[in-house]
């Protein structure tokens, strides 16, 4: 199964929609709630921080029997630094950000811990893709 | 007087209703008259969503000085169904229809975060970590 979600740069007020739409999508495939939270955590971060710290871009799922990859498409600028980025604390958010409850700086760390696999492309300049994949298997 | 106290095998647990966890800190409910009998064992208190996406556990109680639609759609990822808002925030219509939509409890307090997560601790809420 393959789905697509548009998130645009800058607007707060959608801002989760498209994970919604996805958990939704999830719960009616009766994935395990844990996974399901965990994919749901990892996708609301990286479409956050599309909003935040991109000029918009896509969020494409790709759901098989095993697994779920979710691939996060920005058109830029890139993170120019993604060792810093990935650090806990670390963040470039704005005021504006930091007043809707973000910035925390925990964005990408999430992801990482979220899930089983993440692939990050990115440069200063150029646009940003994430590949996280997630195993749908039964947690204890 | 609040809190239920269960014996386990594992100790002591103490469940509060979110009606007693609403008059523990004088507070108010606005939506979600349903979770009243909801039993809650844990809180968490940040303005930080960041902070609350790291956690693993559901049904928490989230307080909150954070008033906005992101509160409400942090909660629907993280599974947790019921929010209280302290510092006498009110929410807006929007963030009222976006609550019963996913069938999220919001609350209200003139506490501080701190006073509020206290009075809560007290009674036998316990945190997540």
């Amino acid at each position: 199964m393959h789905q697509e979600y548009t998130v645009p740069a800058q607007d707060f007020s959608v801002a989760g929609v498209a994970s919604s739409n996805f958990k939704r999508l999830l719960k009616q495939l009766n994935l395990p709630p844990k996974v399901i939270k965990r994919i749901t955590v990892a996708v609301f971060e990286a479409e956050v921080n599309v909003i935040a710290h991109s000029y918009g871009g896509k969020i494409v799922c790709e759901l098989s029997e095993n697994t779920i990859t979710v691939e996060v498409i920005d058109t830029g600028p890139g993170i120019p630094n993604l060792d810093l980025a990935m650090k806990e604390g670390w963040s470039t958010a704005t005021e504006e950000i930091l007043e809707l409850g973000y910035g925390a700086g925990m964005g990408l760390p999430n992801i990482k811990k979220s899930c089983d696999r993440l692939s990050i492309k990115t440069q200063a300049g150029g646009h940003t893709h994430i590949t996280m994949g997630f195993d749908l298997k039964e947690e204890s | 007087m609040y809190p239920i106290v269960i014996h386990t095998v594992h100790g002591i647990l103490i469940l509060m209703k979110l009606k007693d966890i609403i008059a523990c800190v004088d507070g108010h409910l606005i939506c979600g008259e349903s979770h009243l009998e909801d039993e809650i064992t844990r809180g968490f208190a940040s303005d930080l969503m960041s902070d609350v996406l790291t956690i693993l556990e559901d049904d928490i109680l989230l307080i909150t000085g954070l008033s906005n639609n992101q509160a409400i759609r942090t909660a629907e990822m993280s599974d947790i169904k019921n929010i209280l808002l302290v510092r006498n925030k009110k929410p807006s219509q929007n963030m009222i229809d976006m609550a019963q939509e996913l069938n999220i409890s919001l609350s209200y307090t003139s506490y501080s975060l701190f006073k509020a997560s206290a009075l809560l601790f007290n009674e036998g809420l316990k945190p997540v970590y």
